[in-house]
C-alpha cells in the first residue's frame, strides 16, 4: 500500500516537474541571458553567467524610452481596469438583478464580441481611431483593451452578483437603499473577492497585450512596455542582453501580483463555472 | 390602522397572477395568507411591501395610499424566509442598518438597537457575524432588524420553514408572544396549514391567485366553503365520497351505495344530484358492534401517531381514513362498523366543488 503511494507521488512530482520546466524554461533562459556579460551571450558554456552582471539592467533602466513605456503601461492597465469597473459594475448589477428586457441576448452578444480574434478588429479600430484623431494616444490603447476587458468583466461580475441571494437585495430595499445604495452597501462589500480578481486579470491582460498597443501607437509618447521591448533592436546589432533584461523587468509586476493574490484569482476564475 | 386591499390585480405579462376584490386586515391582527406554492400568497406580500408593482387597484394603510410609495417609506417591515442578513455586517450592524439609512443620530441608533436586542435576547451576540450564529439566532436577528424601525406592519414570508421541527414549535410561540407584546399587525405567509391554524387570528386561504375563504382558523376548518379549502386543512386530509342526493317525504338524503345519510341542503333545488361528501378522519365513529346504518369495513392499515392512530378502512368500493384514539386497539384485517358524526358531514356540489350543505344536526 505504502509502496504504491510512494510510486504515485514520484510520478506526480515527475509530471509536474516536466510541465513546470516546460513553462518556466523560456523565462529562466531570459533571466540567464539578462545576467550574462555581453561577451558570453553567444557562448555555451558557460550555461550560467560568470560573473553575473547588472549591466543590461542598468542600460535598460537608463534608456530613455523604457521608463516612459513602463509609465504608459501602468497608466493603460490602470485606466482599463477603472473603465471596466465604472461601466461593468452597474451593467453587471442590472443584468444580474434587474428585470432587463433581452438580458440573455445582451449577455450572448457580449460573449460573442469577446470571441472575435484581436486581429479581426484591429484594422477597423485603427481606421476608427484615425478618424477620431486619437491614434497614438493612451486613450486609444485603453479603448482597444476595453473591447476585451469589458465583456470579460461584465460576464464575470454578473455571475458574482447573481450568487448574492435575491432576498438580500429585497431586504436592502426594505431597509431604505436605492439601487446605487444597494450597490454600495451590499453588492460591493460582498463581491469584493470577485472585483479583486476581475481587476487583477484585466490589469494583467492589459499589461501584456501587444497587438493593439503595437498597431495603435506610433511614438514613445504612448508606447507600452511590450511594444517598446519589441522595438528595442538597435540599428547595427540586436542587443539581446537588454531585451532580456527589459522582458524580465516587465514580467515582474504581473508575477508579483499573481503570487500575492493567486488564491483569489483562482476563486474568481472558477466562480462563473460552478454556478450561473 | 387597517390595511385595505381593494380590487388588487397583479399581472405578469398577460397572465393574471393575483386578483383580490377586497381584503381588510385589521389593526393589531395576526393575519395569515396560506395556500399551496404558486397560489399568489408571496406575490400579495411583495405588493404590500412594494417590492413588486401593483398592476391595478389600491393598497391603503389607514388613510395613506401605498401604491406609489417606495418600500422603505411605507412603514412596513419584512422578515424573509432566508433571513437575508447582511453577511459582512455584525448583528449590531444588521440591526442598525435601516436606522442608519433613515439618518438617525448615532446615540439614538445605539439606544434602539440595544432595546431591540434586549427584547429578543440578542445582547450577547451584537458583535458576532451572521455566519457565527445558529438558525434560531439568525431568525431572531432578522426579526430584530424588522422591529428596530417600529413599523406599523410586519410582513413574514415563510419565516420558519428553514428551521428544524422543535425550533419551529418554539419560534411559533415566540412569534405569538411577540405579536401580543408589540400589538402591531402581522401579515404572515405560509404553505403550512398547521402553522396557519395554530398562530393566526384570521386566515385567508388562497389558490390560483384568488382568496377562496377568509375567516378564523375555526371557521375555515369547520365550515370550509369548498372542497379545496376542506382538503387543504387537516392531516390526514378529509375523506371525500361521491354520493347522490335523494329526496322523499322526510327530506333530503345523500346516498352512497347501500347506505344513506340525512343531508341538509341550503338554497334552492339543485340542477345536479351528484354531490361529494366530506368527512374528516376524526369524525368517523368506529365500533366492533354492528349497527343499522353503519358500514362494515376492513382495517387495511394501522399507523400509530402517538396519541392518535390513523386507520385505513376499505370495503364495498369505499375507502376511508379514520383517526382514532389508540385505546380500542383495532388490528389489521379486523372488521369494524363505521359511522360518520352526522353534524360534521359536509356536502359539496360535485361539479363546482362548492359547499351546499351538511349532515343533519
Amino acid at each position: 500500500m505504502e509502496g504504491k503511494n510512494g510510486l504515485r507521488t514520484l510520478l506526480l512530482v515527475l509530471v509536474l516537474g516536466l510541465m513546470l520546466s516546460f513553462v518556466l524554461a523560456p523565462f529562466a533562459w531570459q533571466v540567464v541571458t539578462a545576467l550574462k556579460p555581453s561577451g558570453q551571450l553567444a557562448q555555451l558554456p558557460p550555461l550560467l553567467p560568470s560573473p553575473p552582471t547588472a549591466q543590461h539592467f542598468m542600460a535598460v533602466v537608463g534608456a530613455p524610452g523604457f521608463l516612459r513605456a513602463a509609465l504608459n503601461s501602468t497608466l493603460v492597465a490602470t485606466a482599463t481596469v477603472l473603465l471596466a469597473f465604472a461601466l461593468g459594475v452597474p451593467a453587471s448589477y442590472a443584468l444580474a438583478k434587474l428585470p432587463v428586457r433581452g438580458r440573455g441576448f445582451l449577455l450572448a452578444m457580449l460573449l460573442f464580441l469577446s470571441m472575435f480574434p484581436a486581429i479581426s478588429n484591429v484594422g477597423p479600430l485603427y481606421l476608427l481611431f484615425i478618424r477620431l484623431g486619437i491614434r497614438d494616444s493612451i486613450l486609444a490603447v485603453v479603448l482597444a483593451h476595453s473591447v476585451f476587458a469589458m465583456p470579460f468583466a461584465v460576464w464575470t461580475l454578473t455571475s458574482f452578483f447573481q450568487e448574492i441571494p435575491d432576498d438580500l437585495y429585497r431586504a436592502a430595499r426594505m431597509d431604505g437603499c436605492s439601487h446605487l445604495g444597494i450597490l454600495r452597501h451590499v453588492v460591493l462589500p460582498l463581491a469584493g473577492p470577485g472585483l479583486l480578481s476581475v481587476g487583477l486579470l484585466v490589469f494583467i491582460f492589459s499589461w501584456n497585450e501587444f497587438l493593439y498597443a503595437f498597431t495603435l501607437t506610433a511614438s514613445p509618447r504612448s508606447r507600452t512596455l511590450p511594444v517598446a521591448i519589441a522595438l528595442f533592436p538597435g540599428v547595427h546589432e540586436i542587443p539581446w542582453g537588454e531585451i532580456a533584461a527589459a522582458a524580465v523587468l516587465a514580467t515582474l509586476p504581473t508575477v508579483l501580483l499573481m503570487l500575492a493574490f493567486q488564491r483569489r484569482i483562482v476563486s474568481g476564475l472558477t466562480a462563473g463555472a460552478v454556478k450561473g | 390602522m387597517d390595511l385595505v386591499l381593494e380590487n388588487l390585480v397583479k399581472r405578469f405579462g398577460e397572465r393574471i397572477a393575483l386578483e383580490i376584490p377586497k381584503l381588510t386586515i385589521h389593526r393589531g391582527e395576526f393575519f395569515t395568507l396560506v395556500g399551496p406554492s404558486g397560489c399568489g400568497k408571496s406575490t400579495t406580500l411583495n405588493l404590500i411591501a412594494g417590492l413588486e408593482e401593483v398592476s391595478d387597484g389600491t393598497l391603503r394603510l389607514g388613510e395613506r395610499v401605498l401604491n406609489e410609495l417606495p418600500p422603505h417609506r411605507r412603514d412596513i417591515a419584512f422578515v424573509f424566509q432566508s433571513y437575508a442578513l447582511y453577511p459582512h455586517r455584525t448583528v449590531f450592524g444588521n440591526l442598525a442598518f435601516p436606522l442608519e439609512l433613515g439618518g438617525a443620530p448615532l446615540d439614538e441608533i445605539r439606544r434602539r438597537v440595544a432595546e431591540t436586542a434586549e427584547l429578543l435576547g440578542l445582547t450577547a451576540l451584537l458583535e458576532k457575524r451572521p455566519r457565527q450564529l445558529s438558525g434560531g439566532e439568525r431568525q431572531r436577528v432578522a426579526l430584530g432588524r424588522a422591529m428596530v424601525r417600529q413599523p406599523q406592519l410586519f410582513l413574514f414570508d415563510e419565516p420558519l420553514s428553514n428551521l428544524d421541527a422543535p425550533l419551529q414549535t418554539q419560534m411559533r410561540r415566540e412569534l405569538r408572544r411577540l405579536h401580543r407584546q408589540l400589538g402591531t399587525t402581522f401579515v404572515y405567509v405560509t404553505h403550512d396549514q398547521e402553522e396557519a391554524l395554530s398562530m393566526s387570528d384570521r386566515v385567508a386561504v388562497m389558490q390560483a391567485g384568488r382568496i377562496r375563504q377568509c375567516g378564523t382558523p375555526r371557521e375555515v376548518y369547520e365550515q370550509p366553503v369548498n372542497i379545496f379549502v376542506a382538503t387543504f386543512f387537516g392531516s390526514p386530509p378529509m375523506n371525500l365520497l361521491p354520493a347522490n342526493l335523494e329526496r322523499d317525504a322526510e327530506g333530503a338524503w345523500a346516498r352512497v351505495g347501500a347506505w344513506r345519510l340525512p343531508a341538509r341542503i341550503c338554497g334552492e333545488d339543485r340542477k345536479t344530484d351528484a354531490v361529494t361528501l366530506g368527512i374528516r378522519p376524526e369524525h368517523l365513529r368506529l365500533s366492533r358492534e354492528p349497527a343499522a346504518d353503519a358500514w362494515p369495513l376492513q382495517v387495511t392499515l394501522c399507523e400509530p401517531h402517538g396519541a392518535l392512530i390513523h386507520l385505513e378502512l376499505e370495503g364495498d368500493g369505499i375507502h376511508l381514513t379514520a383517526a382514532e384514539r389508540g385505546q380500542a386497539g383495532y388490528a389489521l384485517g379486523e372488521k369494524v362498523w363505521v359511522q360518520p358524526v352526522r353534524e360534521w358531514v359536509h356536502v359539496f356540489d360535485q361539479r363546482t366543488g362548492e359547499r351546499i350543505g351538511g349532515g343533519e344536526t
